[in-house]
């Protein structure tokens, strides 16, 4: 994440290393390695060491016979990865299906979030009676516990009892027979629409802090040259955001592609083939056949194409910024 | 500037659709926890036959949801206060040193949110087994172990944010605390600290929701004794009735004190995302 490498600061990044910090300070280079002690051990503890154990577990044979010697584990080379991206066995079949899934699922979470994130901050932009309590209001979907959430869409979407169910065939008519959301084809929408509530208000959240700074005058002065607020929208809002707009598309992308928390909480573990994402067909295929090595190496290839996706991105967006500049 | 029209209706729909879209699921788990059982399994109704307080009482000994709700609370709080303390030294360390090995080890600790969490969930698991057997500390099914789970998922995050929010903060101030005589350590305490108390808030807030909320490594990493609501609350639907009117009341109880906490300091929020992440 080269963009987000060097945190943002006042000073220029391009400063020669020796003229930030005061001079009494430079002597005693061990402080800062000091401090950063705590966060580098759990970090190594916790996401470097078990990532590259997750590396390794991906060449190696690690089904239930050798879960409980897992150091005696044979080394099977790239018979994990072969086996994952097979696509003539139902494995294979399986990993694309789901990876196909999980693209559609992430294009439209992160797409139409981010169209309502941006369409509330625009609309609560110029400061009116009430707008502190849609704000207020619009926030709380991301600040609920997510499986709080999750559950209360599982209750609204079940087909007997549920609200969607009521208020499509019994009050709008709009379907003849109640089907169902949680199970079968209709579980791709439900997936879908249960992640945009929970993600959008991150969109809203980001883009209301990005458009605090942009200043008062320059909308004045683009309403001067006679601008309509759809121009204003384009050529001020939008590049003023554009920092916002990097960051945020790239953390949704991630975050989303990822999720594992929604469809574990809203199916339980009978995924539905259209709602089956990736993070939890691989949870599924490690921890329901107990099948730890082929797990693996189909986690290093999600973790592979997100690497690829982020680096593809970050260079399309710096090369495009530094045109701009 | 005036509105145009076209300005206001675009305002008055979206913010009503939005509304709508927001306010359905709220109002569903809000009533549903005070409906009767009959109400909840038979057709959806947007107003109960009759209000009862009933759901709040049973919800307590359908499941051992007091003990749930103090594993959640220990394990969330515990980890929120060191996950702030850890961050808070790092940032300061890369803020305002520019010390070999600063870049990589911010990469790489940015990069760590982009991993998939099954990618490294059974190598953690196996790796506290180790130090379990080997060294004697309790991380396996412990709370101990979600502890140090969950302080570590937040601290990429508050670390980049916290650093942002550092370097905000006048060098000039750090140097006229050195003429006083302060040591590093006091410069941090008196001088950063006071003044980055919205970025420290905003990091809380973060760290508190994202290990109240966690669910993957809850479901895996716990037993009965040290299960969290996250996992806790599943347990209603493997009763013989689906207590849909409980389960409602139960999640509406955890979300009240994370979405009022979050709500009343919003604008911390707002301010260190600002500070932090939006530049």
């Amino acid at each position: 994440m080269t963009s987000t490498t060097a945190p943002p600061s006042q000073t220029t990044e391009n400063e020669e290393p020796q003229a930030a910090p005061p001079a009494p300070r430079r002597r005693r280079t061990w402080f800062p390695y000091l401090i950063l002690l705590p966060a580098l051990v759990l970090e190594l503890l916790i996401h470097i060491v078990p990532m590259v154990t997750g590396f390794w577990m991906s060449f190696v044979e690690l089904t239930k016979f050798f879960i409980r010697r897992w150091t005696e584990a044979p080394f099977v080379g790239l018979e994990n990865y072969s086996i994952a991206v097979d696509i003539n066995t139902p494995v294979g079949q399986g990993l694309l299906n789901s990876f196909l899934v999980t693209l559609a699922f992430t294009l439209l979470v992160v797409g139409i979030s981010w169209g309502l994130g941006m369409a509330a901050a625009v609309a609560l932009q110029r400061s009116f009676r009430g707008r502190a309590i849609f704000r207020t209001l619009f926030l709380i979907p991301y600040a609920l516990p997510l499986y709080a959430a999750v559950i209360t869409w599982n209750f609204m979407l079940q087909r007997d009892t549920g609200v969607v169910n009521h208020v499509l065939v019994d009050q709008l008519h709009v379907m003849d027979s109640a089907p169902f959301w949680l199970i079968g084809g209709k579980a791709f929408t439900s997936v879908v629409v249960v992640a945009i509530w929970r993600m959008w208000p991150f969109a809203f959240l980001m883009f209301m802090a990005g458009l605090q700074s942009i200043p008062e005058e320059l909308y004045e002065a683009s309403a001067l040259d006679g601008a309509s607020p759809l121009r204003q929208w384009r050529n001020v809002t939008l590049p003023m955001l554009g920092a916002v707009n990097r960051t945020l598309l790239l953390v949704m992308f991630l975050w989303v592609f990822n999720d594992f928390n929604t469809p574990y909480v809203l199916f339980g573990t009978a995924q539905p083939a259209a709602g089956d994402l990736i993070s939890f067909h691989i949870y599924n295929a490690s921890f329901l056949s107990w099948d730890f090595g082929t797990g693996s190496a189909m986690s290093v290839l999600l973790l592979a194409f997100l690497l690829i996706v982020t680096l593809v991105y970050l260079f399309i967006t710096q090369r495009k910024e530094k045109r701009n500049a | 500037m005036r509105e145009t029209n076209g300005e206001k209706i675009f305002r008055v729909v979206v913010l009503v659709v939005l509304t709508v879209f927001v306010v359905v699921p709220l109002y569903v788990m809000a009533t549903t926890s005070l409906k009767p059982l009959g109400d909840v399994q038979s057709s959806f109704s947007w107003i109960p036959s009759k209000l009862t307080i009933q759901p709040f009482i049973e919800m307590w000994s359908t499941v051992p949801l007091a003990r749930y709700f103090m594993n959640s609370l220990i394990v969330t709080v515990v980890a929120t206060g060191f996950s702030v303390m850890v961050a808070i030294l790092a940032a300061y360390a890369v803020s305002r040193w520019r010390f070999r090995g600063r870049g990589p080890f911010m990469t790489t600790v940015l990069s760590t949110q982009m991993f998939p969490g099954v990618l490294f969930l059974l190598p953690l698991y196996i790796i506290f087994v180790n130090i379990d057997t080997s060294f004697g500390v309790p991380l396996v099914g412990t709370r101990l172990g979600l502890i140090i789970t969950y302080l570590t998922f937040s601290l990429p995050f508050s670390i980049w944010m916290l650093a942002g929010y550092f370097d905000g903060i006048p060098r000039e101030l750090d140097d006229a605390g050195k003429v006083d005589g302060a040591s590093n350590l006091g410069i941090l305490l008196r001088i950063i600290l006071p003044a980055a108390r919205p970025g420290i808030v905003a990091v809380a807030i973060y760290a508190f929701m994202t290990a109240w909320g966690e669910v993957l490594f809850a479901s895996v990493m716990t037993t009965e004794t040290s299960r969290t609501l996250a996992v806790g609350l599943r347990q209603y639907a493997t009763q013989t009735n689906v207590y849909w009117n409980q389960i409602l009341a139960a999640s509406l109880v955890v979300s009240v004190p994370v979405v009022v906490g979050f709500l009343l300091l919003q604008k911390n929020f707002v301010a260190g995302l600002t500070a932090g992440a939006v530049k």
